[in-house]
């Protein structure tokens, strides 16, 4: 008590029950300034987030856009063998001229390498490291990256420079005797088929959740 | 015949006799009009107060030794503003369509009177302030300009070469040849191998799985709108926290060490 007395210099009573801070009117628990601050502040935060927002949505959008789905003849199946790879040119993206064509090198399916002879193999020329376009070399058997020298066999499979999985493929199917190419798909090393991946991103086991897929992007066949 | 007392240079003219009747101008029929910039200036300052900000930011003290090397960042500054008139009149030619960017971009480089020129500033322009940047960076660094109380004008300026470096990236796709194409797609790709938000960064640059029609615009957007309003905006507050907190003097020299100082640093 008497600690009290000295902290409100020998004062009591009247002068503890005056309203605390100024600007409160009795029984008010908050000020009319800080009410009107809040309120401003508030309406200020809907008038931007309504700006702010759809803009975000706008530019971000995107990456939720499930990609159409395109399948193009690329040739009568009499074109292709199986032992060696023809490129075809066809439309990845439409509407954007030659920026959306991309070539792809399709093989006749070979019991050499467990497929099926009525099936065929379509190699994006994707790279796997960064996306630069490889070339089919048939003397080496061998597909060889121009930029920095990624080097896939027969398959597509790794066996030099810095791509870190596989070559993708593309689905193909047949259709009136026209072999028709489909959504892309990345593979792992041991060439089975996983979602579409980007260049760059290891596939396979834990990597397929560090880099997880485009969220609408076509299973896998 | 009279000389138009107008066209007779003041030291030439005869003297007014003393004693004579004046004319309010002192005989100067063109004196309001040389008066007319500083009444000019002054109606601006009696309504802005600019003046005193101007006198202030330009006739603010700067400490001994200041030399060259503190004229990097006004010269990047300069490269900035080179870039940004440049690139505004690039605008008035160039067509961010993929089917067409790359025509425009010939067209205003062969056809358009000056567009090599403009076009030649800007792209050159583009690595002049790359380098200039990381000249006035390096000034910073090395004159330990960084340290207390500047350390948040380091942080700005970080950022301010973050965004330059996306000025360079989104720039470099804008030709739409075969460089510029199979870059992107390299650049975005060393985007894309960040993990868990990798794919998700290089999709929101490419708006999209593929290269496909937005992602020109989208490039040309972040260049031409995004990047150099957030770039102006730091580059105001760099320059008013420079102004602001002033400039260091070199390393090499020390300030005198009276008593009153050697007293503050022992307290």
């Amino acid at each position: 008590m008497a600690d009290a007395a000295d902290k409100t210099n020998g004062q009591t009573g009247e002068a503890l029950s005056k309203p605390e801070p100024a600007g409160y009117f009795e029984g008010e628990s908050m000020s009319r300034r800080r009410a009107l601050t809040i309120a401003a502040q508030a309406v200020g935060g809907v008038a931007g987030a309504i700006i702010v927002l759809p803009a975000v949505g706008f530019a971000v959008a995107p990456i939720f856009k499930k990609p159409d789905e395109i399948w193009e003849s690329v040739g009568p199946t009499s074109r292709f063998s199986a032992d060696t790879y023809k490129p075809v040119v066809f439309t990845l993206v439409e509407g954007i001229g030659e920026a959306g064509k991309t070539t792809a090198f399709v093989r006749q399916g070979s019991k050499k390498y467990d497929e099926s002879p009525s099936s065929y193999v379509a190699i994006s020329t994707r790279c796997a490291h960064l996306g630069c376009p490889v070339n089919f070399v048939a003397a080496a058997g061998s597909f060889v990256c121009p930029c920095h020298g990624g080097v896939y066999d027969f398959q597509g499979k790794v066996i030099g420079g810095p791509p870190v999985r596989p070559l993708d493929r593309f689905q193909t199917r047949v259709v009136k005797g026209q072999v028709q190419l489909g959504p892309r798909y990345s593979v792992t090393s041991q060439l089975d088929p996983v979602r579409y991946r980007d260049p760059g991103e290891y596939t396979g086991g834990a990597w397929n959740y560090i880099y997880p897929p485009r969220p609408d992007t076509p299973p896998a066949p | 015949m009279k000389i138009p007392d107008v066209l007779i240079p003041p030291p030439l003219k005869r003297p007014h006799k003393p004693g004579t009747d004046r004319s309010p101008n002192g005989g100067d029929p063109l004196a309001p009009l040389k008066e007319a910039p500083a009444d000019l200036i002054g109606w601006l300052d009696e309504r802005t107060g600019g003046g005193s900000f101007l006198t202030g930011m330009l006739y603010r003290k700067v400490p001994k030794g200041t030399n060259w090397f503190y004229t990097l960042g006004s010269a990047t500054l300069f490269a900035f503003v080179v870039q940004a008139v440049t690139g505004v009149f690039l605008a008035m030619y160039y067509d961010p369509s993929p089917t067409q960017a790359y025509a425009s971009v010939t067209h205003l480089t062969n056809d358009v009177f000056l567009g090599e020129f403009v076009r030649g500033m800007h792209k050159w322009g583009a690595s002049v302030m790359i380098i200039l940047v990381y000249l006035h960076m390096a000034r910073t660094f090395i004159f330990g300009a960084y340290k207390y109380p500047r350390e948040l004008n380091w942080i700005i300026g970080v950022t301010l070469l973050i965004l330059t470096m996306i000025m360079g990236f989104t720039g470099y796709l804008l030709p739409f040849d075969q460089r510029s194409f199979w870059a992107t797609v390299v650049g975005v790709n060393i985007n894309g191998t960040g993990p868990f938000i990798g794919p998700y960064l290089s999709d929101f640059l490419r708006a999209g799985a593929e290269f496909n029609g937005s992602t020109l615009p989208r490039f040309y957007a972040i260049h031409m709108l995004i990047v150099p309003g957030l770039i102006i905006a730091l580059i105001g507050a760099h320059l008013y926290l420079v102004v602001k907190l002033g400039t260091t003097a070199p390393p090499w020299l020390h300030p005198k060490r009276t008593k009153a100082t050697v007293r503050e640093e022992r307290v």
